[in-house]
């Protein structure tokens, strides 16, 4: 269907009902239900008359009756029972598809717009009885919609059918006396004709023109004396003809001429303005059309009498079509006033803010934040009262999306002094969070500069502290994510400029704030850091006094942070970072301290750790830190008062005492590392330096004394890997052992000096390992040797031709 | 059961109009073969007058029902003794749809007391062991359309109290004034009787309107005539109260077999005679 309403279509579960015609779609009255009672009682009672016990059965209930006779009508379809399923529901779909599937043979498929020649006889004949059927049903209103329900099957029999059966049928409602009931048979019709023939308007407009020639009679002595028996009241009453007035309406007005959209307006103006029949013009009815005849639409609402239905409800019909269209320029502030003037009026706190919702996106649209102001000021005085705010939550939240949807401006938006004592409305936790997390949400996606706007800054604090203290034991992990990610957002928007201090003190207060979260903690972290690096930016690496200090307390701000963390492998890569910054800003006994943090922690490591909810083994990630903090140690300059190399020995003691996995190689790659960074200790000249930091290498000066412990730290180190090569001597692990000794081999190519007769002997030896039991890769043998041979051409490698002499290739034999 | 007899018309509609030719196939099947003493099929037409038990008695209703009259009754044989081998076998046939000497083929009509029907019968005769299989099935006549174009009578009709012939106490009547129109009061059968209806006004809410269609049947005996008027089918065009001086459609589709063309013989007569339209109101005070 090519007209918006989905809630409509849902109705006809119910219109469909042959028992039910009275029953709108709103409220649920005493009354109502009396008559609803009795109408299931009735449903029951063809069914296998079970006396149910139906009182206090509520809308909802009657809804999910329908729905299961629904099913059971399918059910009985299906099962053959079909005058059974008849008498239940009518389905006119069924009908026609089997009537369809008749038209078709083992050949041939009937084509979607087939003509009634193509339909064979057996297929007409049915078809054909169907209607007789249907003539012959003595009541008018089941008479009606069955016919209806199957206008479709008219194709099978002639070409002209549907056409001249909608009027015959749009005439027949007039024979049906209760104008709610007619109008909802009109809505009906007026859907099947769109779903079968919408080029058939007149049809339509036939049952709007016949709809008018009957309005009359909602005042006429007969509803009205049924109204009050029913004890309903005609502002609860009359409501319940907007939905399929509605459906008529929009019906006729999908893709209608300006020229017949004007004629229908006049034709209800001359039923007095009626309140009614301009709510449904107002719902139905282009936008644009609404929207620009504003003033004539709030001139009718004012002539419409209070006594019938509410106006309240073509208030917000209105504001509805002005937040979808706009109206002429000059109108608009009068059309504000006129309209607020009526809603500000409205006593019941429900009927206030429905309205007021709708309105406050014209507002919002049109206006600056003093006419917002005064609009949720409004609000809040009529909410207040009585806690009434509690039944309004979604309401007043849509009203704040739409107020923050338009100010994107955070600076403008919290200058609308009412706009923090609205949200102090939400008082109910998880309401109060939802709303946080929208306003983050849009502050994240609207602000493009960062700000230090002391208003911007208070009030977005105070929403991301409401989130923050939302989090509890209870809280799911998506939930958290998506908090800390909205806190995160808001912390990295925030910048003082070159004034570091309040920036580092900002900072300090958002961790005493959001201490719940971890990903916040690690932001605040990282953002430390990073303004250390600023500050050292700015000072072109020489700190000032002062300056100093100030780095002093962001390293120290993070030094007290990170313990407070959970995640081991987050605290250990921020001891590296952070111990890094302070290596770059000259705080050396500070960088030394979170260095030990970290080796300190390191035997914490468990074996395994849960990553994205699965547990995964821990040992690679550790290789991978550990290669990273290995790259660092090479710069660090050992402490005066601690031994050489201090803290690679603590490193190495740490990983000697850490139980590795049993049949795993990473201690050795560890080892195997290890080499690497004492081999590069061993230059002259390290590989890179941090400006201002004198490493090792200026220290020592290459003093033979360091070189000794360095040597010996070496022996030991290989001594641990040849141990193991030759535990690996074992039918199951030569493999192991064969790749261990190429790679061990091939790390003493790279970073040892082959003149060494003893290396030169030992890598000799590696070479025999790795080929031993013919489990070594003859083509990375071969590409091995020959890059020795290549390598032995360069100026001061002439040793390695003689060792690649020594090299044998095997082959495989 | 072993054996399957069953006929099947060429018509899905089963209409036929006299002097046409009625045909279709008998179709037998069996999982064995099938030993049989012959297969022959009868056409029968006739009519069968019931007398009311108001015009006669009880007892004489009950007894002495009139003898049907014979209006067509032909057989053919269409299979000599034999056996009919297994799985489906079909065999045609053709029956030219006459009568005899100066009897008419009536339209089909299941009425209360006169009963126009066809039947085709099938009947495969077996030996004495085994049941003789018999199938019977009904054809519907229609008489031949009226030649000439049928020139429309539309009637005007107004109800108020003072129109009304049934009353005892005139008085006590709501005022209420209905008019309204039929579009021809004599129809084509296969045609819906349309019109309309308007409330000008009525003092008393409306309940319902209906239609009612009545038939009149009259069938001679040996003390006269018995003439009965019986109900057809009523059909609601106005539920609740409905819109004064807004016209209703009359609508209704003469059902079939139940209704056929106004007819008239010398030992029956059969009339769709009047709509009737009842009008249930109440009173409120």
């Amino acid at each position: 269907m090519p007209f918006p309403g989905g809630e409509l279509v849902s109705e006809k579960s119910i219109l469909c009902d042959m028992n039910l015609f009275c029953l709108g779609k709103a409220t649920a009255t005493s009354a109502m239900s009396e008559k609803v009672r009795t109408r299931l009682e009735e449903l029951d009672d063809f069914e296998e008359g079970s006396q149910k016990e139906l009182l206090n059965l509520t809308q909802q209930d009657y809804v999910n009756r329908i729905e299961e006779l629904n099913q059971s009508l399918k059910d009985a379809w299906a099962s053959d029972q079909k005058v059974k399923a008849l008498k239940i529901v009518i389905q006119g779909k069924l009908v026609y598809e089997r009537i369809f599937s008749m038209c078709v043979d083992n050949r041939s498929v009937l084509p979607d717009h087939f003509s009634p020649e193509n339909v064979n006889d057996t297929a007409k004949e049915t078809c054909l009885n169907w209607f007789f059927k249907i003539a012959s049903i003595r009541e008018l209103i089941p008479r009606f919609y069955v016919e209806a329900s199957i206008l479709k099957c008219n194709k099978f029999l002639s070409k002209t059918g549907i056409s001249e059966c909608l009027p015959r049928l749009t005439c027949m409602i007039r024979g049906i006396g209760d104008p709610l009931v007619s109008v909802y048979a009109r809505a009906y019709l007026c859907r099947v004709g769109m779903e079968v023939a919408p080029h058939l308007k007149e049809s339509l407009n036939k049952n709007f023109f016949d709809f008018l020639l009957t309005f009359k009679q909602i005042h006429g002595d007969t509803v009205q004396n049924q109204l009050v028996v029913q004890g309903v009241e005609l502002p609860s009453y009359l409501p319940l003809y907007s939905p399929a007035m509605d459906w008529i309406f929009q019906c006729i007005s999908y893709h209608a001429p300006e020229a017949l959209l004007t004629e229908m307006m006049e034709r209800c103006k001359k039923l007095g303005n009626n309140a009614l029949l301009l709510n449904s013009v107002m719902s139905a009815f282009r936008a644009e059309f609404i929207a620009t005849r504003s003033m004539d639409f709030i001139g009718m609402i004012k002539e419409c009498d209070e006594s019938g239905f509410p106006k309240h409800l073509l208030f917000r019909s209105l504001g509805l079509n002005l937040a979808l269209a706009d109206p002429p320029e000059g109108d608009r502030l009068q059309i504000l006033n006129e309209a607020w003037k009526v809603i500000t009026k409205l006593k019941n706190p429900q009927d206030y803010v429905n309205c007021a919702e709708v309105w406050v996106e014209y507002t919002c649209k049109h206006f600056t934040k003093r006419e917002v102001n005064t609009v949720l000021a409004d609000v809040i005085k009529h909410m207040t009262p009585d806690r009434a705010f509690e039944d309004s939550y979604p309401q007043l939240q849509s009203i704040i999306k739409k107020v923050i949807a338009h100010f994107h401006d955070f600076s403008v938006l919290f200058s609308v002094e009412k706009f923090l004592p609205f949200l102090d409305m939400f008082q109910k936790e998880s309401v109060r969070v939802e709303v946080c997390k929208c306003i983050m949400e849009v502050f994240i996606k609207h602000q493009q500069e960062p700000t230090k706007d002391p208003v911007i800054l208070n009030a977005l604090l105070h929403v991301c502290k409401t989130m923050h203290d939302s989090v509890n034991a209870l809280t799911l992990e998506d939930e958290k994510r998506m908090l800390a990610y909205l806190i995160n957002g808001f912390i990295k928007m925030v910048s003082f400029g070159r004034d570091f201090e309040q920036q580092l003190s900002f900072y300090v207060e958002a961790r005493s704030m959001f201490c719940n979260l971890e990903p916040v903690l690690v932001q605040l972290i990282h953002s430390v850091n990073r303004l250390a690096m600023e500050t050292r930016k700015v000072m072109k690496g020489n700190h000032s006094r002062k300056t100093a200090a100030f780095v002093r307390a962001c390293v120290a701000y993070c030094f007290i942070t990170i313990p407070s963390l959970v995640g081991i492998f987050t605290r250990l890569n921020l001891y590296l970072h952070s111990g890094q910054v302070a290596l770059a800003n000259q705080c050396l006994s500070q960088a030394d301290a979170f260095f030990k943090a970290a080796i300190s922690l390191i035997p914490e490591v468990p074996k395994m750790i849960n990553i994205d909810g699965k547990m995964r083994p821990s040992e690679s990630f550790l290789l991978e830190f550990l290669c990273n903090f290995f790259s660092t140690l090479l710069i660090v300059p050992d402490h005066p008062e601690h031994g050489v190399l201090f803290l690679v020995r603590e490193l190495l003691n740490v990983i000697q005492d850490y139980t590795w996995e049993d049949n795993s190689d990473d201690k050795i790659r560890i080892y195997t590392c290890v080499l690497h960074l004492l081999s590069a200790m061993s230059q002259e000249t390290y590989l890179y330096h941090i400006d201002k930091v004198d490493s090792n290498d200026s220290l020592y000066g290459g003093d033979t004394k360091f070189l000794a412990e360095n040597n010996k730290l070496c022996e030991t180190v290989m001594a641990q890997i040849l141990e193991h090569l030759k535990t690996l001597a074992k039918d199951e692990a030569l493999k192991r052992q064969s790749s261990l000794g190429l790679s061990f081999f091939n790390s003493i190519l790279a970073h040892g000096d082959l003149r060494n007769n003893r290396l030169n002997q030992l890598s000799v030896n590696l070479w025999h390992l790795a080929q031993r039991h013919g489990c070594a890769d003859t083509r990375t043998m071969v590409k091995t040797l020959e890059y020795i041979k290549k390598r032995s051409k360069h100026p001061d490698m002439g040793h390695l031709t003689e060792l690649a002499l020594r090299l044998p290739l095997q082959t495989r034999t | 059961m072993g054996t399957c007899l069953d006929i099947k018309i060429k018509r899905a509609n089963k209409v036929y109009h006299a002097g046409e030719v009625l045909s279709g196939v008998v179709v037998i099947s069996g999982k064995d073969s099938i030993q049989h003493q012959g297969v022959s099929l009868t056409v029968e037409g006739s009519v069968n007058l019931q007398l009311s038990a108001k015009s006669v008695g009880v007892f004489e209703a009950f007894y002495n029902s009139v003898k049907p009259i014979q209006i067509i009754n032909s057989t053919i044989e269409m299979v000599k003794p034999g056996k009919f081998p297994s799985g489906k076998t079909e065999i045609p046939f053709e029956f030219p749809l006459h009568v005899k000497g100066n009897k008419v083929l009536y339209e089909t009509y299941h009425g209360v007391f006169v009963n126009i029907q066809y039947t085709l019968r099938c009947d495969m005769r077996r030996s004495l062991l085994a049941k003789d299989v018999t199938k019977t099935c009904e054809f519907i006549v229609h008489s031949a359309p009226q030649k000439g174009k049928l020139t429309p009578s539309p009637v005007d009709f107004t109800i108020t109290p003072e129109t009304l012939q049934n009353v005892r106490e005139r008085a006590l009547l709501p005022k209420f004034l209905i008019r309204g129109h039929l579009s021809s009061t004599s129809c084509v059968i296969t045609q819906p009787l349309t019109g309309e209806l308007l409330v000008e006004s009525s003092e008393a809410a409306i309940k319902s309107i209906e239609l009612q269609l009545v038939r009149v049947e009259t069938c001679g005996c040996a003390e006269g005539y018995a003439r009965d008027a019986t109900e057809i089918q009523n059909i609601q065009i106005a539920d609740g109260d409905v819109c004064r001086s807004l016209s209703v459609p009359i609508y209704m589709v003469f059902p079939r077999l139940f209704t056929c063309p106004t007819l008239e013989t010398t030992n029956f007569k059969v009339d769709l005679e009047s709509v009737h339209i009842t009008c249930h109101a109440s009173l409120r005070f």
